[in-house]
């Protein structure tokens, strides 16, 4: 146990990624002996994140160097900067990483029954478990190269997988268009590591944080890499692909990139706070990312207001959703290294990440019920549906506990982690936090629209035949809403276990650098 | 030679990058668009490759090296995983072409596309 904990961050990329490899072969024992491998390899990947969790809870940051004798020996022996390729987790990977464990455990057992109609299983979980590895390679790395490589890798797979149901025009389209803007944002992600390789001669977080000078040339390359990961996160500007891949791919893997893109904040965040943390202009660049942040939140949701298509609705509820996040993070960003980061920016901070968790619980549970719906009525048009309730009574009452979650509806967990971005932003600038409600109550309107016409009045004719969806897309709902249950149930359990250890990741970067340098004699 | 002419590598790898972003944005042809990006992966490589030389230093070919210092082979192996990955892209998206192509019968992106709003 101890050396499978020791060598537990690489494992939690590797097994994913043997996984895959393993599917096509397994996969040719039949139905049941894919289905174990590919809910057996993630449940124990899921395992070993818990158990890193937890020792990272009580050792602090975890270093792991790829290739040496012991996995604690950062810098080879006569070397005084790291050559190696090093894993560094600390409370911020590890919080993504949590996330990442339960919607992947969650979207494939939702995808056993979902996509159980379509030619080429095999391949999707191959994909499916390819883009598991990519996400947590993004998230538990500290090299800035692997970023970029495993930010392709969960790219590829997630393109592949968006036009899995390739017999639709519109599922390539959207396909397209996000590998298009994956390639470009791995390019400028791949320009700006070059820039500081160029500077520095390291591709290593820690060193490059370490040795980092602020030049013209840095700050084109914090540029780039904060373009790209805004791009890939749909920020708003930049958001035009987002709804159109989103909308189209299977609900699962529509549920898995909304934390891949996560993954991409955590990466911008990663660039900001701790690559450029003792150097950056946090006034500037804080309230670009503050002002971008309000955009998203308020385009999105005004966008939402009047979609049909189920799935593009929700969508658009994404992109308003992840305004927030910036928002909270961003106000962390601007008040960095002064007196006011201890008296609100760090609960703004908090309330930001505590709104990524919650964001990651209820909007792939609502993606999930919008494939649900797209299952039983076999459209997405939201004009078409009506009275569901009488038959679909699990997902009705799972649709209500993510609307409500994502709404704000006291006393659910999105109501905690909106209020504390509330009362700490408002110190900052009282009008993020008007906006953040104005937001919140559009949010609402839409989601009851919506609930009205999806689910309410009678049953209509064309839908009387049908039963509830299968079990298993059933269990991956379940799952979701659990944690929501949880999280609704200890929040001041959760900010004080995972969510400070987290924001305090992020603000002490002298930490991270020398859980990699200290080892300097 | 000692030294590098004007930093040629890097201007012609920005001029790459910059002509590769124009088509990206304004070309409606989507074979064309995948052609930008491959002239933009193009263009980093460049820039990567052009990293790996310094003053004085020998290429890092082990079995007919000259005295003196080797580089650090660090910029070329990036180079390397590069390109697979950009070959990876851009297979990908040109089966999704492929698959457009066949829906809409078109490769004009503002023919071809169907999702608005």
């Amino acid at each position: 146990m101890a050396s499978l904990l020791a060598q537990a961050p690489i494992l939690i990329i590797a097994i994913p990624l043997v996984a895959a490899f393993l599917t096509p072969l397994i996969g040719m024992r039949g139905d049941k002996a894919r289905k174990a491998l590919v809910v057996g390899s993630l449940a124990f990947t899921a395992f070993l994140v818990f158990a890193l969790a937890r020792d990272i809870s009580i050792t602090g940051i975890r270093v792991y160097t790829l290739g040496a004798t012991a996995p604690g020996l950062t810098e080879p022996t006569g070397f005084m900067f790291p050559v190696r390729i090093i894993l560094e987790v600390d409370g911020m990977s590890i919080f993504f990483g949590i996330i990442w464990a339960i919607v992947s455990l969650a979207a494939a057992i939702y995808s056993f029954s979902h996509i159980a109609s379509e030619t080429g299983q095999i391949r999707f979980f191959t994909l499916l478990l390819l883009m598991v590895a990519g996400g947590f390679g993004m998230m538990l790395t500290g090299d800035l190269f692997n970023l970029f490589v495993f930010l392709e890798i969960a790219s590829i797979a997630g393109g592949a997988l968006i036009g899995f149901r390739n017999r639709f025009g519109d599922t390539q389209e959207g396909a397209f268009k996000y590998i298009v803007v994956s390639a470009v944002a791995g390019l400028m992600v791949l320009l700006g590591t070059g820039i500081l390789y160029a500077q520095y001669n390291s591709l290593n977080m820690a060193f490059l944080a370490q040795a980092i000078q602020y030049t013209t040339l840095d700050k084109i390359a914090l540029a780039l890499f904060l373009i790209a990961f805004a791009m890939k996160t749909g920020m708003v500007p930049l958001h035009l692909w987002f709804p159109d891949a989103y909308s189209v791919a299977p609900a699962s893997i529509t549920g898995m990139l909304v934390i891949t893109s996560h993954a991409c904040m955590y990466a911008a965040f990663r660039v900001c706070f701790t690559l450029y943390g003792g150097v950056i202009d946090g006034l500037v660049v804080g309230w670009i990312i503050i002002i971008l942040g309000l955009l998203t939140m308020f385009v999105g949701v005004t966008m939402a207001v009047y979609q049909k298509d189920v799935m593009r609705f929700m969508s658009y509820h994404a992109i308003s959703q992840l305004g927030y996040m910036w928002v909270g993070v961003g106000v962390g960003l601007a008040v960095l290294g002064t007196p006011a980061l201890l008296a609100y920016g760090r609960d703004a901070m908090t309330g930001g990440i505590f709104h990524i968790l919650n964001h990651a619980m209820y909007k792939p549970l609502l993606f999930f019920t919008g494939g649900a719906l797209f299952y039983y009525t076999g459209t997405r048009d939201l004009a078409k549906m009506g009275g569901l309730a009488h038959k679909m009574k699990w997902t009705t009452v799972l649709y209500i506990i993510g609307t409500l979650s994502i709404s704000g509806i006291p006393p659910l967990n999105g109501f905690s982690s909106k209020i504390l971005i509330y009362e700490s932003v408002f110190r900052f600038n009282p009008i993020l936090t008007i906006v953040g409600i104005i937001v919140s109550i559009l949010t609402l309107a839409s989601f009851t629209k919506a609930f009205h016409s999806a689910f309410m009045g009678a049953e209509l004719p064309e839908y009387k035949g049908g039963k509830e969806v299968p079990k298993s897309m059933i269990i991956g709902m379940v799952i979701l809403a659990a944690g929501i249950v949880l999280i609704t149930l200890f929040p001041s359990l959760i900010v004080s276990w995972a969510l400070h250890p987290a924001a305090d990741a992020l603000i002490d970067h002298g930490a991270y650098i020398n859980a990699v340098m200290g080892a300097v004699p | 030679m000692d030294y590098m002419p004007l930093n040629f590598p890097f201007l012609a790898a920005a001029l790459l990058i910059g002509i590769a972003f124009f088509i990206i944005i304004f070309k409606r042809n989507l074979i064309k668009l995948i052609m930008g990006i491959a002239m933009m992966a193009s263009g980093v490589n460049l820039f990567l490759v052009a990293l790996g030389y310094r003053v004085g230093g020998n290429a890092p070919i082990y079995t007919n090296v000259p005295p003196g210092p080797m580089v650090l082979p660090v910029p070329q192996a990036l180079t390397l995983t590069s390109i697979v990955i950009s070959v990876a892209v851009l297979a990908l998206m040109l089966t999704m072409v492929i698959r457009i192509y066949r829906h809409t019968g078109s490769l004009d992106s503002e023919k071809s596309r169907r999702m608005k709003g």
